[in-house]
């Protein structure tokens, strides 16, 4: 296929070690030696395909050093896009890595669209729609468990689930039709109507198991929204601290955000948590009236978990109780912080107030419950049987909203069969329940999909 | 050979079965000089296999035929000797008509047609070979030498080209019915380039009706109302006569299993292949041997012969065999045979060679349509010739091609499969070979296709002007519908209890009443009265309409979605080579049948989504590479 020559950085913006300067097409290896140096002076040309090179690029214009760098060169067809590829690996931080964009955009390569590497792994024939969709997510994912959900689907897990729908509906529908081509024949079976809501009904509790996990899904790749509240001083900050100091934090400053939104991402025993605007509530003297406006009850609503802060050392205060009525109905952990002074909360209050959620004493200061807290997390989110690797999990939108179409589909079927409508008119149902099943894994060919698909990816991959 | 002039035609129809008449008679309809060449004139639209029309989508194929304006539905309704509405059980959308013909009146009533058309000429002779310049039609020569010159020439020659007859180990030269079989053309068509396949189909044994035992068999009769398939008819047959139901038994799959090794089918003789969907006794046994009996349908070919068709039977067992299997089923047990079965093979042309026109990629001008197409059945030989035939006098009047869409017909579904998917064996419609087919009823044929019929000159003045007024009827009424209120009064709370609906708690809607699945419009009727009186075609047209609106709708989304990817074309000479993305397999697929749209594209076989998508993007993006030059 002849296509231009792309360029992009592939990683994300932001300080890190090293930053990655991605090309690929015909011309990628010929503008890599344009601009690079090795000691040796041999042209990566002449270098062997999937081999890494020490060197220096230079700006052929004003023959100034840019950049010290290992560039991988790796030859069509056995790449990511099935292009030649270059990856410049150079210093991170965003002046540098810029400079070499500019420099192999100057050199005659183009500035790659959202998504197009993956765009063109998948028009060369390299993956499938599905497994498109699954790069991308795999390039999100927050944790080792999202990223299992990645793989599996580029295994075409979720292939194989929905493709197993479709084969039990693609059955039902071919009994229907031999009934109809051929009335007068007893070779066949009458497609009942009990065997047709059996069948369909069976289909949407599949369906309905999947749209269930998907919720799960989308925490997975997204990192679970977790606020912290409590009054002033309660050690808010310090809890923060601990979780972030003890884990590894993932991805930090999001770009485009500024220092004000605090969005830090934990791994807590392999559940991401998403540490969101702590600070602006942790700032806050009146914490009830704070929630009251808008942005924080914004981010209090769509938080996955409270984290709800409690001093041991003093009494339980009506600003305490508020705050518990403010969170009432949300997942939430209560926590009762410095333990390491006297007691002095009423702590059969604060069970009662807590209801069914569970409370943890705790006192950051000595390190001591942190264990616990994070054991607790983990049970709150995995429920105990989310933990194993085989679960296949939709966590992606597009899927998502076409499994819900699905579902919708199939019960309308169910429903026309149990009020007596002809059997011929239900399989119209059936039909386009098989279909939206057959656009998850691409399927059935819809000429919107690939549109929005492909600007959903993000830049350089 | 001394080779003459011998007359210059608009349009030659070489050959004069079911797709021939029908490709004849649409060319002289609509203005073109029109010249029918066949071997037999006494076998005009003969029917060599099953002596019935019809069935599940074929049978709304022959309404679709007649509201193009064609003939086959006319001369059934004149010459059937039993008629049915299968499927009634089911939704509208299903239910289709079959009739069993009078085997010799069909063929005479179709002559006759043909006879008192003006524009036509009907000729008995042998083309043996066509005249083409610069890879375009001119005409075609006969056996004796007779050139007859044209600007379009249709072949509608069935089974005839090459065709063999095999019966056990017997296997001759013949067209069907020992006719004389079409050899040289066959060749001259190879030598033309156009690419040909071998298929196989067979008939089943004809026995005495006055040896067979009735009483061991079940009745079959006719439906009791007057039943047509054309809207123009108003006379109806009211003597039918019935077939007959019996049942293989344990005695006849053991004389198939013993003597499996003479059947020509499994002895390797017969290389050609045979339609899955119609197999011989001999598949079926073998195929499914955990069945203990099979249906055996006997149906008599008229009114004024005893010959009995035993479809079921068919078969390509040697003769002697034939006898016995006969008399292993009850009721057969004395029945004598009058005509053995046998299997035929034959040339067909591979039809992603053609348009959507039927006219031949390779040579313009030349369309092919019927069985030499790869079809089986009389009802998709018709829709082909009638489509071939319109399109051909389309082409010398200078008028805008017609093909139908499969929202549109079955006919549309017909050739879009055959043009865009070719067939690995011969070809039979069916009603789940449409994606739409709540869209394609037998109810509403007329109202899909009067139209296109009357435009290109095939129905009259007359039938238009009463199509127009039960179109409007039909308007008016469901309108009325859906603007009257039904209060909840004792006669409706009556007869809503009469069906075991849910009775009425406020005012509704009549339509919304009418939607309840229990709810018939004839009953509704009693409350609301039609504006004017309609016919029973017009109630049932409102109630199917009002009844599965829903559906209908979700069909037309249906469509619409499939228009979307049907208008969006493929520019000619797109250089599939170029686009690497694409799988081999669907890149040869896809140069071979040169679809028009990407709605074709996707429905080529070997053509994956994947390779759609590729080829979406490109054409989105506009970076066809053109083929050089």
């Amino acid at each position: 296929m002849h296509f231009d020559t792309i360029a992009a950085i592939s990683t994300p913006m932001g300080e890190g070690a090293i930053a990655i300067v991605r090309l690929s097409g015909d011309d990628a290896w010929k503008i890599a030696d344009r601009i690079f140096q090795s000691p040796a002076a041999k042209p990566l040309c002449e270098q062997p395909s999937h081999t890494i090179h020490y060197g220096h690029l230079h700006d052929p214009a004003t023959e100034e050093l840019v950049e010290e760098v290992m560039v991988s060169i790796m030859k069509a067809p056995k790449t990511f896009t099935r292009e030649d590829i270059v990856e410049i690996n150079c210093h991170g931080g965003i002046t540098s890595v810029n400079r070499v964009l500019q420099l192999v955009l100057t050199e005659g390569a183009r500035l790659a669209e959202p998504g197009e590497f993956t765009k063109r792994a998948f028009l060369n024939g390299r993956i499938d729609l599905s497994q498109a969709e699954a790069v991308m997510d795999l390039i999100r994912a927050k944790t080792d468990k999202a990223m299992n959900v990645a793989l599996n689907q580029m295994e075409g897990k979720l292939s194989h689930l929905i493709g197993e729908l479709r084969q039990a509906l693609l059955e039902t529908l071919a009994q229907v039709e031999v009934n109809i081509d051929y009335p007068e024949y007893d070779d066949v079976e009458e497609v009942t109507i009990p065997l047709m809501i059996e069948k369909g009904t069976w289909v949407k509790n599949e369906i309905d198991e999947l749209l269930r996990t998907s919720s799960q899904g989308k925490i997975l790749r997204e990192g679970l929204s977790t606020v912290i509240v409590g009054r002033p001083n309660v050690g808010k900050s310090s809890l923060l601290n601990s979780l972030v100091q003890e884990n590894k934090a993932i991805v930090t400053d999001v770009a485009g955000t500024t220092r004000d939104i605090i969005e830090e991402y934990v791994n807590v025993r392999g559940v991401p948590l998403r540490l969101v605007d702590t600070a602006g509530i942790r700032e806050t003297e009146d914490i009830v009236e704070r929630i009251g406006v808008e942005r924080s009850r914004k981010v209090l609503k769509e938080a996955d978990l409270i984290l709800l802060m409690v001093n041991s050392s003093e009494a339980l205060t009506d600003e305490d109780e508020r705050l518990f009525e403010a969170v009432a109905g949300m997942d939430m952990l209560v926590i009762v912080n410095k333990t390491d002074l006297p007691t002095k909360i009423d702590l059969e209050r604060v069970y009662e107030v807590a209801g069914r959620d569970r409370v943890i004493t705790t006192s950051i200061l000595q390190e001591q419950g942190i264990t616990e807290l994070e054991e607790a997390i983990a049970a709150l989110f995995f429920e105990g049987s989310l933990e194993s690797n085989d679960l296949t999990y939709v966590s992606n939108a597009r899927h998502i909203s076409l499994l819900k179409q699905a579902r919708n589909t199939i019960d309308d079927a169910v429903q026309a069969a149990q009020v007596g409508v002809p059997i011929d008119m239900i399989q119209i149902d059936v039909t386009r329940t098989w279909e939206i099943l057959g656009e998850i894994i691409g399927d059935t060919v819809q000429d919107s999909l690939i549109k929005e698909l492909f600007s959903k990816f993000c830049l350089g991959k | 050979m001394p080779q003459f002039e011998a007359g210059t035609f608009d349009c030659i129809v070489i050959g004069a079965g079911h797709a021939g008449a029908e490709a004849a008679y649409a060319s002289a309809k609509m203005g073109a000089s029109t010249l029918v060449l066949t071997m037999n004139l006494d076998m005009i639209a003969f029917m060599p296999c099953n002596p019935s029309l019809g069935g599940p989508a074929k049978g709304i194929v022959v309404r679709e035929i007649d509201a193009l304006g064609g003939v086959m539905a006319k001369v059934i309704d004149k010459t059937h000797i039993q008629m049915r509405l299968l499927n009634t059980g089911k939704g509208p959308a299903v239910r289709a008509l079959r009739a069993q013909a009078d085997k010799v009146l069909y063929q005479q009533e179709m002559k006759r047609i043909l006879e008192e058309e003006p524009n036509m000429t009907l000729r008995q002779a042998v083309v043996e070979k066509l005249i083409v310049e610069d890879d375009e039609i001119k005409g075609v020569v006969t056996q004796i030498g007779a050139i007859f010159r044209a600007k379009t020439v249709i072949i509608t020659t069935g089974t005839f080209l090459r065709g063999e007859v095999i019966i056990g180990d017997l296997k001759y030269s013949s067209g069907p019915n020992n006719q004389m079989p079409s050899i040289k053309l066959a060749e001259h068509l190879q030598e033309l380039g156009l690419q040909t396949v071998r298929f196989k189909t067979g008939t089943p044994p004809r026995i005495n009706s006055n040896t067979i035992d009735y009483s061991k068999t079940e009745i079959q009769p006719g439906d009791d109302v007057p039943r047509s398939f054309s809207y123009e008819t108003t006379e109806f047959i009211t003597d039918q006569l019935p077939c007959w139901l019996t049942y293989t038994t344990p005695e006849t799959h053991e004389i198939i299993n013993e003597n499996l090794h003479l059947s020509p089918m499994y002895s390797g003789m017969i290389k050609g292949k045979g339609p899955s969907y119609c197999p011989s006794i001999e598949d079926k046994i073998v195929r499914f041997a955990d069945k203990s009996r099979h249906q055996i349908f006997l149906e008599p070919e008229g009114r004024n012969t005893r010959e009995v068709y035993v479809q079921g039977l068919s078969t390509s067992l040697p003769e002697h065999i034939q006898h016995r299997l006969i008399a292993s089923v009850p009721g057969l047990e004395k029945a004598e045979m009058m005509r053995a079965g046998y299997a035929i093979e034959y040339d067909s042309i591979i039809a992603t060679q053609l348009w959507p026109t039927l006219e031949t990629k390779k040579i313009k001008n030349l369309y092919t349509a019927g069985q030499i197409n790869g079809t089986s059945g009389y009802e998709e030989a018709a829709a082909q010739g009638l489509m071939a035939g319109i399109n051909a006098a389309c082409n010398v009047l200078g008028k805008e091609e017609v093909v139908l869409g499969r929202s549109d017909a079955y006919i549309g579904v017909l050739i879009d499969d055959l043009v865009t998917k070719g067939t690995s064996e011969p070809y039979r419609l069916l009603t789940s070979r449409a994606e739409y087919r709540l869209l394609l009823r037998h109810d509403n044929a007329d109202m899909r296709l009067t139209e296109i019929g009357y435009q290109n000159g095939m129905i009259s003045e007359e039938r238009h002007t009463k199509f127009l007024a039960k179109k409007a009827q039909i308007d008016a009424e469901i309108d009325h519908l859906r603007k009257v209120t039904v209060k909840p009064t004792e006669e409706i709370q009556e007869i809503i209890a009469a069906v075991n609906g849910t009775a009425l708690r406020e005012p509704m809607k009549a339509a919304d009443l009418l939607k309840r699945p229990e709810m018939k419009y004839s009953e509704l009727c009693k409350v609301v009265p039609p504006l004017e009186e309609i016919n029973e075609e017009v109630a049932e047209q409102v109630e199917i309409f009002i009844k599965y609106e829903g559906y209908i709708e979700k069909s037309m989304q249906q469509v619409a979605r499939m228009k979307k990817m049907e208008n969006k074309r493929i520019p000619e000479n797109i250089d599939y080579d170029a686009i690497s993305g694409i799988a081999k397999e669907a890149k040869a697929n896809l140069k071979e049948v040169q679809p028009l749209s990407i709605a074709q594209a996707s429905r080529i076989s070997g053509v994956n989504p994947a390779d759609i998508s590729i080829l979406l993007v490109y054409i989105e993006q506009g970076k066809i590479a053109k083929v050089s030059g």
